[in-house]
């Protein structure tokens, strides 16, 4: 037993040798994203590691961590070592750069406010529109099974909640009380709430729940590429919201790494020509859609969308607090009317 | 502790090697399980009582851990159930292909609970095996409270069977002779001789489940539908709190929980000390 | 002492004689009902693995667990059982030691101590490792200073994995231990051997196969922690994701197919653990601990 047991030490110390090594061996970028972004950053990384090594004869690897765009913030300032962050919306990267990460003006650092593309939010139903979905009016109805992630955790969900809200506003004519009631209405049709968009992804297309999901354009496109036209169809509602994920060099962790040129490198690519076309072609609506495919963009659908810079909700600064902090308005329409 | 005299720790003996071991497993379990589970005591602690009873009295809070807790309850009496009529059945009779159905019984002790929970999930989706034939009748298991159940009745199944297999083994078949020869039928031998020496065993295996069940997170989450006070467990509270920046939050959950597993453990032990008591060792 | 020997000789049918078994029928029906029911909640999800994994064709099957972010989950699942289980052993051994060989005072308190990993949520196993030492947590500023990386890393998902399986082992050993009593190493010490010989010669021969068994349960917990570790990972691809972290990835991805065909390698090794465990009971019955001989 003796010798068994230095056998067990013995191989679990060379094991973990063998696993450090690769660490050191080149560079490593780590790009904490939202869930929806995994082939979209599948191809740029491959991209990316092409022009680096050419440019500069280095390796870099580029590696990614995909969550809930909120769940991913948290587990940046709790230590998870992003180089970039490439999140769903401002409101995540702000708390990280509230926890001292990343510097407070990072959204001035790159072009267009940081977000080298857009996107919007839109149905999904199943093929045929069975339940006649045509705009948000219908997702109230009874009967209806609307799939949306948990605004708390996702960022898209957070998108979906806006939307809904902004078509609630202009319908019932700025009335906050009926804004509310309009939501909420909504997620007492929600059967589950997944902590991800692309775990809503999944129980909608895989595991048939629900006759409507409220999605991300580009993982809307997504799922009828990779699942088939035949199983579903999208839906434009008549308002919608544009969404714009940002991006960001975390700076501590740059510094700390030695990484910055080649982090900043890497965002900075994000807005080249070649891979605004490859975002358009990834169905995300690129900043600059003078580089992209005309037939790419022919796709997206012309739709009104309300910014959340808009009076109605003042910036994320204002948004965030007042619908999704404790208590606040999200909380208040899943409180049961006994407690409430 | 009879037999240890006075101020000193232990009992003289002339094994070696007490200083080492007893250090060796204090410092490890202190190092790994008991700091880090103060450290989140203390957290909790800072929150004061009253920030703290705010926490866990928070209607959302409250209905995770109720559900938790309901669920866990039912599945713990439904393998209590099941589980002893497992161990009768595998202890009592004979049957083809009993060693390899005792053998599976542990299967949710091998099988990773994310395994388990998308099985589970694929089976009773509105699309899946099961699923699929319960969708036309109206039931759903999926997604609801009812999913949750199975879940937790899967991870939960071989404690009671494991706990009452070996009492059952080692039950003198005399007594029911006995029972029987002083002309008790054979459900009256059952219900009133055999089953109550059964009870601490059930028991004990009843509150491993629950304690098991109450803090369940990997195969429950896949098929929960995870729905704030209708499908929301504790334990995916913990995390979510913790995704949106409530570290308070979570950890006073998080230490609600540990207080209530710590109760199940305390009443196990007593349970068993019992049984010592009452009915020798096991 | 095996499993059929032990199993009373149920009599003929119909003769009313026997009075401590059931009747036919009942006797049918109980066997009905459970083996109903372990099929139904044990059998049908493992099948339902498997089916599922080979639902696209045996080549998609392979190329699910050959793609390199599935070899790195399943190289980092090793790494973690491999310093696990040791470890978790050797804190077995020694715990069984203290409390099977000696008596002392706080012993029942300490015995209690060892199951507490056991009713303790994994969620939480993974919320004490991000609160001691995460960025924000007690330690965090310490850590950084001096750049160790300890949650969102190997060391976080280690000793998530270390906590939730703490108790194994040294739950095998300590009832074994205990009734096996101490009069073997009292006599290899009064016949001169040193301590670590007794140990190494005489105690750790005597408890061989309740060790295997502990370490096999410990390991399958081990490779199959989910909870603990998906709080401490931070799921970076092909680095901090484990084989239960990726398949939740692949389930997330449209990946039905690969989620189970990687899920169906983990109820390969719960088949397995499962065969060991029963071959232990079967065959070594009387070398492991009384509560596992059945």
């Amino acid at each position: 037993m003796n010798k068994h047991l230095r056998i067990i030490t013995t191989a679990a110390a060379l094991s973990l040798t063998a696993a450090a090594v690769p660490a050191f061996a080149d560079t490593t970028l780590l790009n904490v994203s939202y869930d929806p972004t995994r082939e979209l950053y599948k191809e740029v990384n491959a991209a990316f590691a092409k022009e680096w090594k050419e440019k500069t004869g280095e390796t870099v690897t580029i590696e990614q961590s995909h969550g809930g765009s909120g769940k991913q913030a948290r587990a940046v300032i709790d230590g998870l070592k992003a180089d970039v962050v490439t999140l769903a919306l401002e409101g995540d990267i702000d708390k990280v750069a509230e926890s001292g990460l990343i510097d407070k003006d990072w959204r001035s650092r790159l072009p267009d406010a940081s977000s080298p593309y857009t996107s919007t939010i839109v149905f999904l139903v199943r093929k045929g529109n069975p339940k006649s979905i045509k705009d948000w009016d219908d997702l109230v109805k009874e009967g209806v099974e609307v799939i949306t992630p948990n605004p708390k955790t996702s960022g898209g969900a957070r998108w979906n909640y806006l939307a809904a809200w902004a078509y609630a506003d202009q319908k019932y004519g700025h009335d906050e009380e009926k804004n509310k009631e309009f939501v909420k209405k909504l997620y007492k049709n929600v059967p589950v709430l997944d902590t991800g968009a692309r775990g809503s992804t999944t129980t909608f297309v895989q595991r048939g729940i629900g006759d409507v999901l409220l999605a991300w354009e580009n993982e809307a496109f997504l799922a009828l590429n990779e699942l088939g036209e035949d199983k579903f169809e999208i839906v434009v509602p008549s308002l919608s919201i544009k969404a714009e994920p940002p991006v960001a060099v975390v700076d501590k962790n740059v510094d700390a790494k030695g990484t910055r040129k080649v982090a900043e490198a890497y965002l900075n690519f994000l807005y080249q020509p070649d891979v605004q076309k490859a975002i358009a072609k990834n169905y995300y609506r690129p900043a600059e859609p003078k580089y992209a495919d005309a037939k790419d963009l022919a796709r997206f659908p012309d739709v009104q969308l309300v910014s959340v810079d808009d009076p109605l909700f003042g910036g994320w600064k204002k948004a965030q607090p007042e619908h999704f902090a404790d208590g606040a308005v999200f909380d208040q329409i899943y409180q049961p009317a006994s407690t409430n | 502790m009879a037999g240890i005299s006075g101020l000193a720790l232990k009992r003289p003996s002339v094994i070696p090697g007490f200083g080492l071991a007893f250090g060796f497993a204090l410092t490890y379990l202190g190092l790994i399980v008991l700091i880090p589970l103060g450290a989140m005591v203390v957290k909790a602690a800072s929150l004061g009582l009253a920030g703290f009873w705010d926490i866990v009295t928070n209607p959302r809070t409250v209905a995770a851990l109720r559900l938790s807790f309901v669920t866990s309850l039912i599945a713990a009496g439904i393998n209590a159930v099941f589980g002893v009529v497992i161990a009768w059945v595998l202890v009592r009779y004979r049957f083809p292909a009993k060693r390899l159905l005792d053998a599976f019984v542990d299967l949710p002790f091998a099988l990773p609970t994310a395994v388990a929970g998308i099985a589970l999930t694929a089976i009773y989706a509105p699309n899946g095996w099961i699923g699929s034939w319960l969708a036309p009748l109206g039931i759903k298991v999926a997604y609801t409270p009812l999913g949750i159940l199975i879940a937790l009745v899967f991870i939960g199944l071989p404690f009671v069977v494991r706990t009452v297999q070996p009492v059952l083994e080692e039950f003198d078949r005399e007594i029911e002779e006995a029972a029987a020869t002083l002309g008790a039928r054979r459900d009256q031998t059952i219900f009133r001789v055999v089953l109550p020496a059964l009870i601490p065993a059930i028991l004990t295996g009843f509150a491993l489940a629950l304690a098991r069940a109450v803090g369940e997170y990997g195969s429950v989450i896949f098929i929960a539908g995870n729905i704030p006070y209708v499908s929301e467990i504790a334990p995916l509270l913990i995390v979510i709190r913790l995704e949106e920046f409530g570290y308070a939050e979570a950890t006073a959950i998080g230490t609600a929980m540990l207080l209530i597993s710590f109760g199940l453990l305390v009443f196990v032990h007593v349970v068993q000390a019992w049984r010592r008591r009452r009915f020798g060792n096991d | 002492m095996t499993n059929l020997s032990m199993a009373p000789v149920p009599a003929p049918a119909g003769r009313g004689t026997e009075v401590t078994t059931e009747t036919r029928p009942v006797r049918a029906l109980l066997i009905g009902i459970a083996v109903a029911f372990l099929a139904l909640f044990l059998l049908l999800p493992l099948g339902a693995v498997f089916v599922e994994a080979f639902r696209v064709g045996a080549s998609a099957y392979f190329d699910a667990i050959s793609e390199p972010d599935a070899l790195a989950a399943i190289r980092l699942t090793l790494i973690v059982a491999a310093i696990a289980v040791p470890t978790n052993l050797v804190f077995g051994l020694a715990a069984a030691w203290a409390i099977a060989k000696f008596e002392f005072r706080g012993k029942s308190l300490l015995n209690a101590l060892i199951d507490l990993p056991f009713s303790v949520s994994p969620v939480i196993a993974g919320l004490i490792y991000v609160l001691l030492f995460g960025a924000q947590g007690y330690l965090g500023p310490y850590l950084q200073s001096h750049d160790i990386q300890i949650v969102f890393a190997l060391p976080g998902i280690v000793l998530a994995t270390i906590f939730v399986t703490v108790p194994f082992v040294a739950r095998e050993l300590v009832p074994l231990m205990q009734e096996q009593g101490t009069q073997d190493e009292e006599a290899a010490l009064s016949l001169g051997a040193s301590g670590w010989q007794t140990f190494f010669r005489v105690t750790l021969p005597n408890v061989r196969w309740a060790l295997l068994y502990g370490v096999v349960l410990c390991n399958a917990r081990a490779m199959g922690e989910f909870g603990a570790v998906s709080v401490v990972s931070g799921h970076i691809r092909g680095k901090t994701n484990t084989m239960p972290l990726h398949v939740e990835i692949l389930y997330n991805e449209y990946n039905f197919a690969a989620a189970f065909a990687v899920a169906s390698l983990l109820a390969l090794l719960a088949l397995f653990t499962l065969i060991v465990k029963a071959t232990l009971e079967w065959r070594y019955a009387g070398q492991i601990a009384a509560s596992r001989r059945h």
